[in-house]
């Protein structure tokens, strides 16, 4: 059983790291906490079930509709985030909030109030491994997080732009001055983020289902990730991620499946009150 | 801080003079049932917000999590009503009190926290009410929620909810501002500019910050068991997130640090979705945009920025 546990609890975990490091990308680039990322999570999934059924091929649609996301994320930075950039943490939060409503009711509209189906990637027949039965989507998701974690770290480290974003979140007047465009890092950053939210979306649709509110739940997870692992980590979101999709398994296998989210959430809590930065957050000093 | 805020200070009895006036005059604009519920739902969203800017708009702590104190202050009262038989009159305060128990003992921890780390923890305890309530239905009824007894037999009907609701908003809004003009609303002030700062002026800022934390959460934990014996019946939903956030979001849209404006904001964000069902399908859509717009064009709210435009019409400095 124990093997079950663990192999659900990676699973979910996984997915709540890709919306945490999407939390982390756009609070390092804009101190914004974006409440829309789990909407980007619901267009991942239900963009792609809407292609699918339209008779595009799985591949196709799936990239359609982490582009659609993409393109959102775009839209929110520009319309929405960019013009209250002077406005307080708290006015933005009910921005995003807002634009998190706007597009939940986008949804009902584009798609419809019913529970959506995206196929398994490759086939539904369950493989056995060590007496734990294990979906071929679960290969997909964890194999693909780990890739688009991978591919982010090279990105942050090796390439021009990624360097720039990092610079941005240190300290944007200094950035500024070395002549990074602002600007572009922003649309950058919220451009990746809803890419990664959607492909988080995509994974897990075809064993958890998609509808026009699944963007709630999963988007609250997220940032309960983000949080646990140190706001701004790359790496606390994904060791976030996974220790809350754990805890959330174990807690519903062996105590009540009824209370998972309850202990998640007091493991967050615990954990908040003694590390108040996460797990691996900077430890800051205010400025007086 | 400047001299226009010394204005506000000596002219605290405005608002709830304003307040009164509008409040004792709207029943000639009610025409019917339907909108008298509005204007009661209106004031219990309103006790709470104007206890939620206390701590958010002037102590500047965020919480994500007041409809966990508003749905326990409803089902706390309700269960004792219906299941042990109290009188509505004595599970009310007794519910309330307990509340403001439960906020002391999880304020103490969690209020160290700052910024989006508290953010985090309030919306888990919010999240953990939600689920509890609706998981122990032998005692709440599960989901599905549980009928609630009456306040008492003499009071049936809109119009008299009207004015309790009423003289309830009134005593919140006037406990509110002079909460405000004491020295230990000076003392939240100065915390929410610097926590150290209002350290090194020797000023107990942990203490502060529990005390009101625990008033919001009892003005919350008052609206919920005034809408529940309201209503008559509740579930889970009053305990959950998106309560929350609508609380939140009153606050902010009518402005922070604005009795006044806590209260605009509970009136125009409850009434706004009862005329947006015309709408249908996109209530949604709508109310997301007006959120989004007014936030992007008012960042510091409805009431303080229709001041500052009155304030600039009659063609006084700022």
């Amino acid at each position: 059983m124990l093997t079950q546990y663990i192999l659900s609890g990676i699973t979910t975990g996984a997915i709540y790291a890709l919306v945490a490091l999407g939390f982390a990308l756009i609070y390092n680039a804009s101190h914004v906490i974006n409440f829309a990322q789990g909407e980007f999570v619901m267009i991942g999934g239900m963009a792609s079930a809407a292609f699918f059924d339209a008779g595009l091929p799985l591949p196709a649609a799936i990239v359609c509709s982490i582009g659609a996301a993409t393109l959102v994320g775009l839209l929110l930075e520009k319309l929405a985030v960019e013009p209250a950039r002077e406005a307080s943490v708290v006015t933005l939060i009910i921005i995003t909030i807002g634009a998190s409503i706007l597009l939940r009711g986008l949804a009902t509209l584009v798609w419809d109030k019913k529970i959506h189906r995206v196929p398994a990637f490759s086939g539904e027949a369950p493989l056995q491994l060590g007496g734990a039965t294990l979906l071929p989507q679960v290969l997909w998701v964890l194999g693909v997080s780990a890739a688009a974690v991978a591919l982010l770290a090279w990105f942050f480290r090796r390439t021009l732009t990624g360097k720039a974003i990092l610079a941005v979140s240190h300290n944007r007047m200094a950035a500024r001055l070395m002549g990074i465009s602002v600007r572009r890092v922003l649309a950058v950053s919220f451009a990746l983020s809803a890419a990664l939210g959607a492909l988080a979306g995509v994974l897990i649709a075809p064993i958890a289902f998609t509808s026009w509110d699944v963007g709630v739940m999963l988007g609250l997870k997220g940032f309960a990730a983000a949080i646990l692992g140190g706001l701004g980590s790359g790496a606390g979101a994904v060791l976030g991620g996974l220790a809350l999709g754990l805890a959330e398994a174990l807690g519903a296998g062996y105590l009540s499946s009824a209370y998972k989210d309850v202990f998640a959430f007091l493991i967050i809590i615990a954990a908040l009150v003694f590390l108040p930065h996460g797990l691996l957050g900077r430890r800051a000093a205010e400025r007086v | 801080m400047d001299c226009s805020a010394a204005a506000r200070l000596n002219g605290s009895r405005k608002p709830l003079l304003l307040l009164a006036a509008l409040v004792a005059a709207l029943p000639l604009a009610l025409p019917n049932n339907y909108t008298y519920e509005i204007a009661i739902l209106v004031g219990l969203n309103a006790i709470a917000c104007v206890g939620l800017n206390l701590l958010i708009g002037y102590a500047g702590q965020i919480s994500l999590g007041h409809a966990g104190f508003f749905g326990l202050g409803a089902y706390g009262s309700a269960i004792l009503a219906a299941r042990y038989g109290w009188p509505a009159l004595a599970s009310m305060p007794a519910a309330v009190v307990g509340v403001g128990v439960l906020a002391w003992a999880i304020g103490r921890p969690i209020l160290r926290l700052k910024g989006h780390a508290l953010a985090m923890a309030t919306l888990g305890f919010g999240i953990i009410v939600a689920i509890v309530l609706a998981t122990e239905d032998r005692l709440t009824g599960g989901p599905d929620g549980m009928a609630v007894p009456p306040l008492a037999a003499f009071v049936s009907g809109e119009k008299a909810w009207y004015w309790i609701v009423a003289a309830a908003l009134i005593a919140a809004v006037a406990l509110a501002q002079n909460l405000i003009d004491s020295p230990r609303g000076r003392a939240l002030r100065a915390l929410h500019g610097s926590e150290v700062a209002a350290a090194a002026l020797g000023i107990d800022a942990p203490r502060h910050k529990l005390s009101v934390f625990v008033i919001s959460a009892l003005f919350a934990a008052a609206a919920g068991a005034l809408s529940a014996h309201y209503a008559g019946f509740i579930t889970p939903g009053k305990a959950s997130f998106l309560h929350s956030i609508e609380l939140v979001t009153m606050v902010v849209f009518g402005g922070m640090a604005s009795t006044l404006g806590a209260v605009a904001g509970a009136a125009v964000l409850t009434t706004l979705p009862h005329l947006l069902t015309v709408f249908k399908d996109y209530e949604m859509v709508l109310l997301g945009a007006v959120m989004m717009l007014t936030m992007i064009f008012m960042p510091r709210g409805l009431v303080p920025t229709l001041e500052g435009v009155l304030a600039a019409a009659r063609g006084k400095p700022r």
